[in-house]
């Protein structure tokens, strides 16, 4: 259990710097970590804060993690508490996935990990590791958009548009696993989700006209 | 057909130098859209122009935005809703790798706190390397507080003996008294009267982007990117703060996610400390709110407790109002709602308002300001009424409504929904447990524009930009643009290039209160005739007629009395010897107008075991005049009339009166309306193109939770004259009706 090893080391490290101050979400994201990516398993390097940059990412460690985003490797360091939303966002700046409520609250920041919806808010970006991580750019290539993009415009489910790529990767898992939903299962489906402007009827439109578009083999 | 034209002098630039010229443009009164049936793209549904951006991820919000070697800011805000700050010691958070700087009270003393009145006020700041190092260090910022008593109840503040929550003043503000007629001689003479106190609660804006902002330092040169309803005001606000020209500071908001009023004015303390920790530390900082702090600092509208006395004669004709209203704003603000009967006719009124300041959040302007408060004791007393005379409630209003329009979209709205054929006359008050009912509401709002300017240019290679300072906060405004300025020009909306939320373009206000459409669309509108009127002087020689006998469609410029004679636009441009035509134009009045009616009808049902109100659907009958984008704006409509959903059935800011905190200060707790509470919504347009254009944020969500209370009491003889309408209140009200 090499790997354990590894975080237990991560762990410890941090505790021993003294650390910021606990707090709840701190607190989450620490004990989350030491929870689960000891079943994850790809190897971590620890950055024993000898370097000037990790000393100024954080006076406790950070580790090199890889992650498979939208197709693609990329390598970054994080911190265990570190989530996938802020590697995605702050790190990689793929930032269709959006924070409104940092809790997984709101799903703005909603992602697909292994076909499965994820709030990336609430994901911890070692926790990603050897995962298929697909966020909202996955779906189009340049002007070339997903039917689900597509009925999205056509039916001005957006206003301001910070919800929306979190109801389109919504959409996408539901039509995925569902690609003939009723009206009901549609507002399920996206029931994770919040917006403030009010769109929700065109989401639903948009989202049945998709359904359709996807069926006919668009 | 001879179209009438006029004379108007503009400034144009004549190889660099500016210069006056006479042109003749088509005389149609102050402005006039002229023919809304014959329009290719204006009154069209046309989807936005900027959704392929939204859809992708692709569109950069303010909360996107890295620049190279960016800061991250946080700030340390009050812990309890009355201190005083005895020790503020940095010294630990400073000191933390990662760190870069740190301001307390002394380094902007009227920006910072040592005299906090609510929880959530600001005592520090610091920008580091990455948000959660920018967290932790004002988590190790010791402060000590001397911390002092409060109140955060508005009843309880309104007690002399109560804690006060400014020094120099006290808790009620000085009452606003208005009558007309006299109100006793009224009640007397009428047959009926209800009396009732109705409440409303605090509700938050809650945008999905939080408030804040980037900001950079180049030497004297400020740029701010920035979440903001108001560029201008951002970009004044920093320039006094920082006694500067306002030409040295740089306001830039491409893509904004929501504001409903609480970034309207300026950049706010937040947008000031970004900008002074980007200063401290000469590189550019982002200082984004979290959800947190967005529900207690940014604003909310105040709650309101409105003790109504509504009369009128058997015959359903209201002869006297009284109100006594009261509500609180926190430290700051106005609790008011607007001083005068709401909607209807009453000869006889009298109206005192108070404000009550309490140790929470200040107020600030949300959709409709006053007036879902308002419109939801007026029709709430409106139906308590009609069901004392037992009048149809419709019928009532009908009668003590003045207004043609909105007693025409009220019977259109009734016919869509079946008020007539399908409502119950009286509240099912048998042993099922789910009942129906069918309510209604009515609203107006005042909207109008003004204060916009305008630039357009069409280059001799034929490529025309057009720029205003205006922002797109969600609405669409980017759209209308490129359709108003593609209608005058005869270009696909498309090709032209638009450019806005920038305040080096020219100027143009905040959008709010339902101003922005009906503030751009003129001055679009205006520019860009100047600019095609412009050209048609170039090219008329050309056709050997006068420029007024031109006209531009299908990106062709021909002879209005003979389209054989006609050239391709860019041909028409080619002929621009002196370079590009450039117009700098500005809103003129005849393009839009103010004042707007509207109604809504709601159907729901109640489960009279559990109290949960579910509404089935809402009929919403509105009117902006001249309608630029159908599509938009009824998606305007839909998020009106769901903030009105969640006003009336979710959305609450709880405060706990033992500590002085906001208990529900997430999404979690405070419920925003969800996807699986929306209900069918209708929307039925009265269009009054004539008119000219005024805008649709505000009304729709003005009378959506009036109209569901009164179907709930509609559905099953439950009166709830509390918002949220919650089920303990639903059941409760259901108790009442079934002791009384």
């Amino acid at each position: 259990m090499a790997d354990q090893q590894h975080n237990e080391q991560g762990q410890t490290e941090a505790a021993s710097k003294g650390g910021p101050v606990i707090t709840r979400r701190g607190f989450l994201k620490g004990a989350s970590a030491g929870a689960v990516t000891a079943a994850v398993a790809p190897a971590i390097l620890i950055n024993h804060a000898e370097t000037a940059e990790a000393q100024e990412t954080e006076g406790a460690s950070t580790a090199t993690i890889r992650l498979n985003i939208n197709g693609q490797s990329h390598t970054v360091d994080v911190e265990a508490r570190t989530t996938l939303s802020t590697v995605l966002r702050d790190h990689l700046e793929i930032t269709g996935a959006k924070i409104v409520c940092d809790r997984g609250e709101c799903g703005a920041c909603t992602v697909m990990m292994d076909d499965k919806l994820v709030f990336s808010c609430m994901t911890l970006a070692m926790d990603a590791q050897g995962k298929d991580i697909q966020t909202v750019e996955s779906l189009s290539n340049g002007d070339d958009l997903h039917p689900i993009q597509e009925a999205f415009i056509e039916k001005d489910a957006l206003m301001c548009g910070f919800c929306t790529p979190g109801f389109v990767m919504a959409v996408k898992a539901l039509l995925d696993k569902n690609p003939n939903p009723t009206l009901d299962e549609v507002k399920r489906g996206v029931s994770g989700n919040i917006c403030r402007c009010g769109t929700y009827p065109r989401v639903f439109e948009a989202a049945l006209a998709a359904a359709q578009t996807m069926r006919n083999g668009g | 057909m001879q179209q009438k034209m006029k004379k108007v002098t503009i400034e144009i630039e004549e190889n660099g130098v500016p210069k006056q010229i006479e042109i003749e443009v088509p005389d149609t009164g102050e402005g006039s859209w002229g023919d809304v049936s014959a329009m290719q793209y204006v009154n069209q549904r046309r989807t936005r122009v900027d959704a392929m951006a939204k859809v992708t991820g692709r569109a950069k919000f303010t909360y996107d935005i890295k620049l190279p070697g960016m800061l991250y800011g946080r700030i340390l805000r009050t812990a309890h809703p009355r201190v005083r700050v005895k020790r503020i010691d940095a010294a630990k958070a400073a000191a933390l790798a990662g760190v870069k700087a740190v301001l307390l009270p002394n380094d902007a003393p009227n920006i910072f706190t040592r005299e906090g009145r609510y929880a959530g006020q600001e005592v520090a700041a610091v920008a580091a390397v990455t948000m959660d190092i920018a967290e932790d260090a004002i988590q190790l910022i010791e402060v000590e507080y001397d911390i002092l008593p409060f109140v955060v109840d508005e009843a309880a503040a309104r007690d002399p003996s109560a804690v006060r929550v400014h020094d120099d003043r006290g808790n009620v503000t000085e009452p606003q008294v208005r009558e007309q007629g006299d109100v006793t001689v009224g009640f007397e003479a009428a047959d009926v009267t209800v009396e009732a106190s109705y409440r409303t609660q605090v509700h938050t804006h809650s945008p999905l982007e939080t408030h804040g902002s980037i900001a950079q330092w180049e030497g004297d040169q400020l740029t701010v990117w920035a979440s903001t309803q108001s560029i201008f005001g951002f970009r004044d606000e920093l320039a006094g703060y920082f006694e500067m020209p306002e030409t040295k500071v740089r306001v830039i908001t491409e893509h904004m996610g929501g504001g409903f009023g609480a970034k309207l004015g300026g950049a706010k303390r937040e947008g000031v400390i970004c900008a002074l920790l980007a200063r401290k530390t000469g590189v550019p900082v982002k200082l984004m709110l979290n959800r947190k702090e967005e529900h207690l600092t940014t604003g909310n509208r105040p709650s309101s407790i409105q003790n109504v006395k509504l009369g009128a004669t058997n015959d359903g004709k209201l002869v006297a109002y009284e109100r006594y209203n009261y509500g609180t704003p926190g430290i700051n603000g106005s609790a008011g709602v607007p001083g005068a009967p709401y909607l209807y006719d009453v000869p006889n009124w009298k109206i005192e308002q108070v404000s009550i300041y309490t140790n929470g959040g200040p107020a600030a302007a949300l959709r409709a300001p006053g007036h879902p408060q308002l419109a939801f004791s007026m029709e709430s007393a409106m139906d308590e009424l009609a069901d004392k005379l037992n009048i149809d409630p419709l019928d009532m209003r009908q009668m003590n409504d003045s207004h043609e329009v909105r007693r025409k979209m009220v019977d259109m709205g009734a016919e869509k929904i079946g008020w007539k054929s399908r409502r119950r006359l009286k509240p099912d008050t048998g042993p099922e447990r789910i009942k129906r009912g069918m309510g209604m509401g009515s609203c107006r709002w005042g909207g109008g524009g003004g204060r916009t300017k305008a630039y357009c240019i069409i280059n001799p290679d034929g490529s025309v930009e057009v720029r205003c300072g205006t922002q797109d906060i969600g609405t669409g405004t980017r759209t209308l643009i490129h359709m108003i300025a593609g209608e005058e020009l005869g270009l696909n909306p498309l090709d032209i290039n638009v450019r806005i939320g920038d305040t080096s373009f020219p100027y143009s206000g905040g959008s709010g209160g339902s101003t922005t459409c009906a503030s751009v669309s003129p001055a679009i509108k205006s520019t860009t005739l100047i600019a095609k009127m412009t050209l048609f002087e170039a090219v008329a020689p050309k056709f050997g007629v006068e420029a007024s006998a031109l006209e531009a469609k299908d990106g062709k410029v021909f002879v209005r009395n003979d389209p054989s004679k006609s050239m391709t636009w860019q041909q028409a441009t080619a002929q621009l010897q002196d370079g590009p035509i450039e117009i700098n134009g500005k809103w003129v009045p005849g393009y839009s107008d103010s004042g707007v009616p509207g109604t809504q009808f709601a159907e729901v049902e109640v489960d009279t075991e559990t109290g949960v109100v579910k509404v089935l659907k809402v009929v919403a009958v509105h009117n902006s005049g001249l309608v630029i984008n159908p599509l938009t704006w009824e998606s305007q409509i839909n998020g009106g009339v769901l903030m009105g959903v969640g006003y009336a059935l979710y959305e609450n800011r709880i405060m706990d009166p033992a500590t002085g905190y906001m208990v529900n200060a997430n999404l979690e707790d405070y419920r925003l309306v969800g996807a699986m509470e929306v209900p069918e919504i209708e929307i039925l347009s009265y269009d009054e193109p004539e008119r000219g254009t005024i805008g649709i944020g505000e009304p729709p969500i003005i009378p959506t939770a009036a109209a569901i209370a009164n179907a709930i009491y509609n559905a099953c003889g439950a009166r709830v004259r509390a918002l949220p309408m919650t089920p303990d209140k639903v059941l409760a009200a259901l108790a009442e009706t079934r002791e009384g």
